[in-house]
């Protein structure tokens, strides 16, 4: 079977020459080449964005403005959110739906190619505007990535480059998600029915309707700011019968489906690699999967949760605050489940599983937080403070990027055919798990204590935490330079893997030959095959 | 494996140049945007952009048609087209959701809070003392409209039920059209789909003329108040999504001149009359909501 799959892999390399040079990067239409330029550039923009928290938790060190003024601080906060949630995760995030979906789900590539290689080369170009903003005058957007009017309406010249920013990185994950959902329900093979299909392309598919879903509302949100600004319009302007908190209403309608769209994956990912290293099938597959539509679901009805303060009335409090309670249901159930697999499983710890067993115990850490920010009574003391940024801290690093760790560490002996240095990223795993709490759990303590966000300076008795949080930082940032290193001298050698990277490992992806062919599944993979990969 | 699809079925294009080039394109025109809204230049600055976009809408397309009529794509390749085409009619609904969802919260939340309505009642009597909250309005602070602060509106009988009736007649004719399609009558086929695109012009047309009549003698613009910014924000999109769907029936009805399309396999001609639709049924919401209601 496999040597039959390879022959036609290979046939077809030769008959379809593999374009050479520029040309197959730039005129790409090959989901694993468009996929590896996806992750390529969202380690640059996490590269970036990280930079850019370096500089913010440098003038955090102490007390006092030591570095930069509170404008660039400003400007440095609002960037460093933009870069790592449109330039970093999103488009990891692509880029793994990219080289992993045709693979599990039997396709020999996404449904729609060109297009596919449209939504990627839009990214370059949005950041290119984005972050030439540092360079006109009034400088970097600053009025945080929220874009809460009326302050954000008194940026520079950056701000018509901020909203074409925004438009086309809206444009570029709506053409993204459009491709993955017809791919996930054209392309699959004969015999992939729904409720056999891996939980990362489940996850995926969800999160792609939630992409369709909300990034066109954003794009609307801040084009009414831009037309605010420029043309005279009064959306956010009670003078002429409009309402600042009208823009933060119909943000969050998208902002709160979007973290969703930030995590969803990861809860996926995770969901493959506990049963590989606990060699048991996952607990629970359809509760799974429902879990993740009804949050998905749900997401759309908590956005308020986000501005419980801005003064609404008390029914719509009481309405946003039980929502968002809910949520915590099927998020239980996910957590119930992963810990579930575990059970009396035969666990061995590579750093893929490393990095998802993090993730389960650090985002359950930020989904507490979030517990107790639901609550209106409490979120009235916590409601801007570094209990916020601890809170969704939590939830993104030790969560999204943790999960897009553990992907890559999973899924990268199928991508170059060779295992990467198992004592290294068990390094970079340590390093990130420990420094990741040395950077953010004093935070919840800082925000607690009534430390504001946002602020470039703060009162003395914060100094001790904010000390330590950046220790936290500098050794947490330094270490993900291993992370590009272990891939880099990954790709370029190491010991050859098997079709099965990993004993436990099942899924359609796992039959293919490492690394694996140009065009995945050129010949659809049998019933048989689809059956063994299916077992869970 | 043997009952399982072979490769053939499985169509992948090429390397493209256009997805390339459409960035490139974007860029222009949001770069000449920037400059231009900044002051930095004159509406020329929009030219780059708007000629490397002419192009590649021209190109791309074509190649995708050439590809077409050659038969490389296959049922399945159709099938991946047709749902493309649904979800992004979805994502423009939901771009469209935005403005209505500001319509509605101005009307039912922020100008009756204005006026002092409900645990609101210090809003008004601190911050706008003596303003009613009344639809149509320009808000508490008069903004924009005629000189004396009033504006006026324009009635719902009259050019908007005309247009009503025009593109509601419109999507009457493109579905005859499909059918003349699907049985095999050209010559029915080019006059209703003709039809179809002459009405949408037509409405465009109005459309025009309504705007120039509310800017010269109604004092109503884009800059009056909250009525004015989102009556002008809701028709103005859907004005643009009229004339670029008319655009699109237009290339449609010249592609069927040439004799394209059979009568199983016309994606292009479905997905055009799908995106009419929807700009007929978002008409619709607009007509109950921002003019007769």
């Amino acid at each position: 079977m496999a040597d039959e799959l390879a022959h036609a892999a290979a046939h077809d390399d030769d008959h379809d020459h593999k374009p050479h040079g520029w040309r197959r990067w730039v005129y790409a239409t090959n989901h694993k080449d468009i996929g590896t330029m996806y992750l390529i550039f969202a380690c640059t923009m996490f590269f970036i964005g990280g930079g850019a928290a370096m500089l913010i938790r440098l003038e955090l060190f102490q007390p006092g403005l030591q570095f930069f003024d509170p404008q660039f601080f400003n400007s440095l906060t609002t960037m460093h959110a933009l870069i790592m949630i449109f330039g970093a995760i999103m488009p990891a995030w692509t880029g793994l739906a990219n080289w992993m979906i045709p693979m599990q789900v039997g396709a020999p590539d996404m449904a729609l190619p060109r297009l596919n290689n449209f939504s990627f080369w839009i990214l370059p170009f949005a950041f290119t505007l984005l972050l030439s903003s540092f360079f006109v005058p009034g400088g970097a957007p600053a009025g945080g990535w929220t874009m809460y009017p009326p302050l954000v309406l008194q940026t520079g010249s950056s701000f018509p480059m901020l909203i074409f920013a925004v438009h086309l990185m809206g444009a570029s994950s709506i053409l993204g998600a459009i491709n993955v959902v017809v791919t996930i329900m054209n392309m699959r093979a004969p015999g992939m029915t729904l409720l056999r299909m891996p939980m990362f392309v489940w996850t995926w598919l969800i999160t792609a309707y939630l992409l369709i879903a909300v990034m066109p509302v954003l794009a609307g949100a801040v084009t009414m700011l831009l037309t605010d600004h420029f043309f005279g319009t009064t959306f956010f302007t009670a003078a002429g019968g409009g309402d600042p908190v009208m823009f933060q209403h119909i943000f969050w309608f998208f902002g709160h489906p979007e973290v969703y769209i930030l995590i969803l994956p990861a809860f996926g990912i995770v969901s493959e690699i506990i049963p590989t290293f606990s060699r048991k099938p996952l607990f629970g597959y359809e509760a799974m999967v429902y879990a993740v539509a009804s949050i998905a679901f749900l997401s759309f009805i908590v956005w308020a949760h986000h501005m419980f303060t801005v003064g609404m009335p008390l029914a719509a409090q009481l309405f946003f605050m039980l929502s968002t309670m809910l949520i915590a249901v099927p998020t239980g159930v996910k957590v119930f489940n992963w810990t579930a697999t575990m059970w009396k499983g035969s666990l061995s710890f590579e750093p893929p599983m490393l990095f998802a067993l993090a993730f389960l115990f650090l985002f359950s850490i930020g989904g507490f937080s979030g517990l107790m920010l639901a609550m209106v009574p409490a979120d009235y003391q916590y409601q801007d403070t570094y209990f916020v940024v601890a809170h969704f801290h939590y939830v993104l690093v030790p969560g999204s990027i943790f999960g897009i760790m553990a992907g890559v560490y999973y899924w990268l002996p199928k991508w170059t055919g060779n295992m990467y240095d198992l004592k290294l990223a068990t390094w970079h795993f340590w390093l990130s798990a420990i420094f990741v709490n040395v950077l953010f759990f004093p935070q919840h303590f800082l925000g607690l204590a009534g430390m504001p966000r946002r602020i470039p300076d703060y009162a003395v008795q914060f100094t001790d935490w904010n000390m330590v949080s950046s220790i936290g930082g500098f050794a947490f940032g330094l270490s993900q330079l291993l992370f590009p290193y272990i891939i880099w001298k990954c790709a370029r050698g190491g010991v050859r893997v098997g079709n099965k990277a990993w004993e436990g490992a099942h899924g359609l992806e796992w039959e293919l030959p490492s690394p694996a062919p140009y065009h995945s599944w050129t010949t659809a993979p049998s019933d048989a095959v689809i059956a063994r990969g299916a077992a869970h | 494996m043997s009952n399982a699809p072979d490769s053939s079925s499985y169509y992948i294009p090429h390397d493209s140049p256009w997805p390339i080039r459409g960035s490139v394109a974007l860029f222009c025109i949001m770069i000449g945007a920037v400059a231009y809204l900044n002051e930095w230049t004159g509406l020329w600055s929009f030219a780059p952009g708007a000629v490397l976009l002419a192009y590649l809408l021209f190109g791309w397309f074509s190649t995708v048609i050439g590809e077409s009529q050659r038969g490389t794509f296959n049922n399945q390749v159709d099938h991946s087209f047709r749902m493309g085409m649904m979800w992004f009619i979805f994502s423009e609904v939901m771009f469209f959701a935005a403005f209505f969802g500001a319509l509605f919260y101005a009307r039912m939340l922020s100008v009756p809070w204005l006026g002092g309505q409900g645990v609101k009642v210090f809003t008004n009597f601190v911050l706008w003392p003596g303003f009613e909250a009344l639809w149509p309005t320009n808000g508490p602070g008069h903004v924009g409209g005629r000189a004396d602060s009033t504006f006026g509106i324009i009635p719902a009988i009259g050019i908007p039920a005309l247009n009503t009736m025009i593109l509601l007649t419109s999507g009457l004719t493109v579905t005859l059209a499909h059918h003349a399609l699907r049985a095999g009558q050209r010559g029915k086929l080019t006059l209703f789909l003709g039809l179809t695109f002459l009405l949408g012009f037509t409405f465009v047309g109005f459309q025009a003329h309504e705007y120039g009549e509310a800017y010269r003698q109604l004092g109503l613009r884009l800059s009056t108040g909250i009525y004015g910014s989102t009556f002008f924000m809701l028709t103005g999109f859907h004005g643009l999504h009229v004339t670029i769907g008319a655009i699109m029936l237009l290339v449609i009805w010249l592609r069927v001149l040439r004799g394209h399309f059979t009568p199983e396999k016309h994606f292009a001609f479905e997905a055009v009359a799908w995106y009419w639709h929807f700009v007929d049924v978002v008409w619709l919401g607009l007509f109950i909501f921002v003019y007769w209601l």
